[in-house]
């Protein structure tokens, strides 16, 4: 059902969409991030700086930013979302053209103080635009393989935009969050195994490329491959990331060694402690009870949404929100497995509880967009 | 564009089963999260807390304390005093010019040191001590304590360093430390990880360098722990190390102390020996130097002179230094005589003055000859045509297998630096040595400690003292170490016929106490404290039949180092020997005129444990004996040097 099908009278209007939030899931989102404060508040050795502080700052914006996105009506959302989707790519292209430098790769652009990075947005508009793709597209052609050609040349190009900077992580997180996306939308089966396949291929392309000329990733990203499937080769060079990581979750134990008596990441053995790394400090301190607990709290979010998508007669709200939490479920999913040894170090933060700007605002922003999905559902 | 409601419918329930499908999936990879958190946390949580402590924990090194040096008596000879120096941390410091600017006031940097102290604090870790100042004075750590205000990120450290308090009289035995250097490590197989610890002092020379496995002690531990970037954050367990054991010498540092003062600026060496036990009690090597001067590094400006000196101060003389033992050697041709039963005491030989062998003329040093002599006259008037004729009669092999059983051509085993083994040359030698054959002309020069014989004052008198006792008295410099007495040097019985002994003791007799004996003037008058002895006068080279007919032979005539060396060795008392000595005198002309006043000093010196009475010396001689001894009172004993100003 679309919102040209039915009428918008029950639809709250005014201050009273407040009410109508999705009140559960914004307690949720500030559990979480309250989880991130407490976390940042310890790796500074028991100081509100330099993390914690500026993180509840960018917290109560962002949450700001959510409910204002959450009034503003999900059509208009809907018909933006073409918008949105082209004027990120073209950011993109700005990253590629004047984009700074940091670690090693073109990430961000610089807009006065504020530091935008466009690929953390791309995320989102993806989402949306694919969401409003299928909102429009009649269902009985969403197998047609002109009608699927289109959506995955959505997902590609950003893609590609993206590895050219490089950041495979992201890109991998885009290529997840599409397909996931039209998977949602009823793509047939069929088309998702021939790109299982596909990508199987390319990986055996990607390790075979290896010393040649024509060698498709950076040595880097082999290097973090081969440590990643045996860190002990190299404990104190790529590998000592992963080894750290594992050392400091694993001797956090059943309960922690308490709130602030995290050795390992209070002594800086573990590497970007308040960022990538942070959920090691938690499992350290409040061992496998606390990891556990945040976990809960993710998959709650997880549940959350998928509910409030189910009830939602809205094609574009239902897809928007189910792929706004497969978005935020790659995120966390990515980085738990990183941190706990399962997969490569790729650089994925922790959604709301690591240390940093634009992705807790983009992040608070989607979350917006689900909001106003649920307070603007067909009733 | 309309939609029909089922077509609605249709597209509405795939959605939601693929939605609930999608969720599913993504609970269970969470799930599979949780298992994997449990697997690290909970099954494998005590491998890992193993882990992290050894990642944590660092175990650092205390220095441990070096054992001291002491003499027989007890005095210290080396010892370890507080040393203070200034260090800065450039973190704690702020702005590290204008704290050094500071300091700078405060006490005296030199600028050289300075801009080193500057270049390694902006090179080392923000956290880490760099020191500034070495070796600072209590006086200007007090200063800089007073100042700490002004001062962030400075503040004084307290270390142990060496200190010798009796200064040169000890360089040559006790030896000195200094800095860990890399020639040291590299020497070692698998170094000690304390010799890693900046400023660790290890023994260069002599005792301390040869005892340096039981001065040094081991290093005890602390656990800390740290950071990633290697900081200390606290102090977790302490466990002290062992200190290093302490040594006593032989030697009495009064005795000692004497014989540096007696000697002066002369070259010379001065062997003291126990007969009884062995004990060095004196083993002077002169001119000395200063050990303390090398403990923080030398300056050229210090180092250099020492260097270059002719008179060698570096060398040990006692046990380094190797000479031809000239007449000193003669009672080990006539022992090897007597032994042989060549000849008896009473066969006279006639010296005319010189001696043909092998169409070369062999001189006595004096020229007009001894005539008709004995072996007592031989040794009394050290004729030399005696000893040509004896040691053609025994052969080579057999004065040198005699030289080799009273410790002459032998090195010793003593904990000094290059102990010298000398020479008591034989025919298979010089064959192998110098390619060349022995000739006759070999064993006459020989059988005066000439040509290539070669021995070191100490080995003279481990000589004097066999020939004393009869036993193979073996030299010793450590008497306990930790207070437990080390074997004694006494020896087992030499095995060789007393009345041979008697013999050769009664020849030496006679060199110092008879009116015609070389060292007559040297005696000693006072009963019971007789002494028995031979002078020794070894050339150091050839008079080339051009300088004979200048007319050029008297030492007085030569440059300093073209001289005769003297040498004297004795022991006494004659009756009941105590101390066995042997003195030489480099290029100091005769051995009785140079080198037995110096042995008579010694000696009585050494029985009378201090100041000799002026009775034992012959009535001639008193006046200029007390003239020598005040003046000897005048520059010893230098009082207990206790090392830098402390607390």
């Amino acid at each position: 059902m679309s919102y040209l099908e039915y009428t918008v009278k029950h639809v709250p209007t005014g201050f009273a969409k407040i009410l109508h939030l999705n009140w559960p899931l914004t307690i949720l989102l500030a559990a979480v991030s309250g989880v991130g404060f407490l976390m940042l508040y310890s790796v500074a050795g028991g100081s509100f700086n330099p993390w914690a502080e500026p993180q509840m700052k960018r917290f109560a914006l962002g949450i700001a930013l959510m409910i204002a996105a959450g009034m503003v009506p999900i059509w208009l959302w809907r018909n933006l979302a073409g918008v949105a989707y082209f004027g990120t790519v073209i950011l993109l292209i700005g990253v590629e053209l004047f984009g700074a430098v940091g670690m090693g790769a073109q990430r961000w652009i610089e807009l006065g103080s504020f530091r935008l990075q466009p690929s953390e947005l791309m995320k989102i508009t993806l989402v949306m635009m694919l969401a409003a793709y299928y909102d429009w597209l009649p269902p009985k052609k969403t197998s047609r393989p002109l009608w699927v050609l289109l959506p995955v040349l959505m997902i590609l190009i950003p893609t590609a935009l993206v590895l050219k900077q490089p950041d495979l992580g992201t890109a991998i997180l885009l290529m997840a969050a599409g397909g996931g996306l039209m998977f949602l939308a009823g793509v047939h089966w069929g088309y998702f195994a021939v790109v299982i396949a596909g990508a199987v291929g390319l990986v055996s392309a990607v390790f075979q490329s290896r010393g040649t000329p024509w060698q498709l990733i950076k040595d880097y990203q082999f290097r973090r491959i081969d440590t990643f499937i045996d860190p002990s080769t190299d404990p104190l060079g790529a590998g000592y990331h992963i080894t750290q990581s594992k050392i400091a979750l694993g001797s956090g134990g059943w309960t922690g060694r308490g709130f602030m008596q995290g050795t390992q990441s209070r002594l800086n053995f573990l590497p970007e402690k308040h960022t990538d790394f942070i959920f090691t400090t938690l499992a350290e301190e409040f061992g496998f009870v606390g990891g556990f607990s945040l976990l809960g709290l993710y998959a709650l979010i997880i549940v959350f949404c998928v509910a409030a998508a189910l009830i939602n007669k809205d094609r574009f709200s239902s897809l928007l929100t189910l792929g706004i939490a497969l978005n935020f479920f790659l995120f966390f999913a990515v980085n738990m497995s990183m941190v706990m040894g399962l997969a490569p170090v790729v650089g994925v933060p922790l959604p709301l509880v690591s240390y940093g700007g634009s992705a807790m605002l983009v992040l608070l922003l989607a979350f917006g967009l689900v909001q106003s999905a649920h307070v603007h559902r067909p009733r | 564009m309309r939609r029909s409601r089922a077509d609605s419918d249709a597209s509405h329930s795939k959605l939601s089963r693929r939605a609930v499908l999608l969720g599913g999936a993504q609970l269970l990879f969470m799930g599979g999260l949780a298992a994997r958190m449990n697997y690290l946390q909970v099954d494998q949580a005590d491998q890992f807390r193993l882990l992290a402590e050894e990642n944590r924990i660092n175990i650092r090194l205390i220095p441990p304390a070096r054992g001291e040096i002491f003499d027989r008596n007890g005095v210290r000879l080396a010892q370890n005093v507080p040393s203070y120096r200034i260090v800065i941390v450039r973190e704690d410091a702020d702005d590290v010019d204008a704290v050094m600017q500071r300091l700078g006031e405060v006490i005296d940097l030199d600028p050289e040191v300075r801009a080193r102290a500057m270049a390694e604090i902006k090179r080392s870790a923000p956290f880490l001590p760099v020191t500034v100042a070495d070796d600072v004075s209590w006086d200007e750590v007090s200063r800089v304590s007073v100042n700490a205000p002004a001062l962030p990120g400075v503040s004084p450290e307290v270390g142990l360093t060496r200190v010798y308090p009796r200064g040169s009289d000890f360089a040559h035995i006790v030896g000195r430390v200094g800095r860990v250097s890399q020639a040291d490590l590299d020497a070692l197989e698998n170094p000690d990880a304390v010799l890693r610890i900046p400023r660790f002092q290890i023994g260069k020379i002599n005792v301390e360098a040869r005892q340096e496995s039981l001065l040094r002690g081991s290093a005890g531990t602390k656990q800390v722990e740290v950071n990633a970037t290697g900081r200390v954050m606290r102090e977790l367990a302490r466990r002290e190390g062992q200190s290093g054991a302490d040594i006593q010498l032989t030697i009495d540092s009064n005795l000692q102390n004497f014989v540096q003062a007696r000697l002066g600026d002369e070259s010379a060496a001065v062997v003291i020996m126990d007969c009884d036990n062995g004990d060095l009690v004196a083993n002077a090597s002169s001119p000395s130097y200063d050990p303390n001067l090398f403990i923080g590094g030398i300056s050229s400006a210090d180092y250099n002179p020492l260097l270059q000196s002719i008179y060698r101060p570096l060398v040990n003389k006692t046990v380094q230094g190797t000479y031809p033992p000239g007449s000193t050697y003669k009672m080990v041709v006539a022992m090897a005589a007597l032994e042989d039963g060549i000849v008896g005491p009473e066969e006279t030989t006639y010296c005319p003055g010189h001696l043909e062998v092998g169409g070369r003329r062999f001189h006595c040093w004096k020229r007009a000859g001894h005539g008709w002599i004995d072996l007592e006259n031989s040794l009394k008037q050290s004729c030399d045509v005696y000893y040509y004729d004896l040691a053609m009669k025994v052969g080579i092999e057999k004065i040198s297998a005699m030289a080799n059983r009273f410790g002459l051509g032998w090195k010793h085993d003593l904990p000094l630096s290059s102990v010298a083994a000398g020479l008591a040359p034989t025919k298979a030698w010089k064959q192998s040595a110098r390619g060349d054959s022995w000739v006759i002309g070999d064993t006459v020069n020989a059988s005066i400690g000439q040509g290539f014989t070669l021995s070191s004052p100490l080995q003279l008198a481990v000589m004097t003292a066999r020939l004393a006792t009869n036993r193979a008295v073996v030299p010793r410099l450590i008497k306990s170490i930790d207070g437990v007495e080390q074997a004694s040097g006494a020896g087992e019985p030499l095995g060789m016929n007393e009345n041979n002994m008697r013999q050769v003791r009664k020849g030496m007799y006679s060199v110092v106490n008879d009116r015609r004996g070389t060292g007559y003037r040297s005696r000693v008058i006072a009963d019971g404290v007789r002494m028995a002895g031979k002078s020794g006068t070894s050339q150091v080279r050839n008079i080339t039949a051009a300088e004979r007919a200048r007319g050029v032979s008297r030492n007085e005539d030569l440059p300093w180092e073209r001289r005769d060396h003297a040498l004297f060795v004795a022991f006494a008392p004659f009756d009941k020997p105590r101390y066995a000595v042997s003195v030489l005198v480099e290029h100091g002309g005769g051995g009785s005129t140079a080198a037995a006043p110096i042995a008579r000093d010694v000696m009585l010196q050494a029985i009378y444990g201090g100041e000799p009475p002026l009775d034992a010396y012959p009535t001639a001689d008193r006046g200029r004996i007390a003239e020598q001894q005040k003046a000897l009172r005048a520059i010893q004993p230098q009082a207990d040097f206790s090392g830098k100003d402390q607390a």
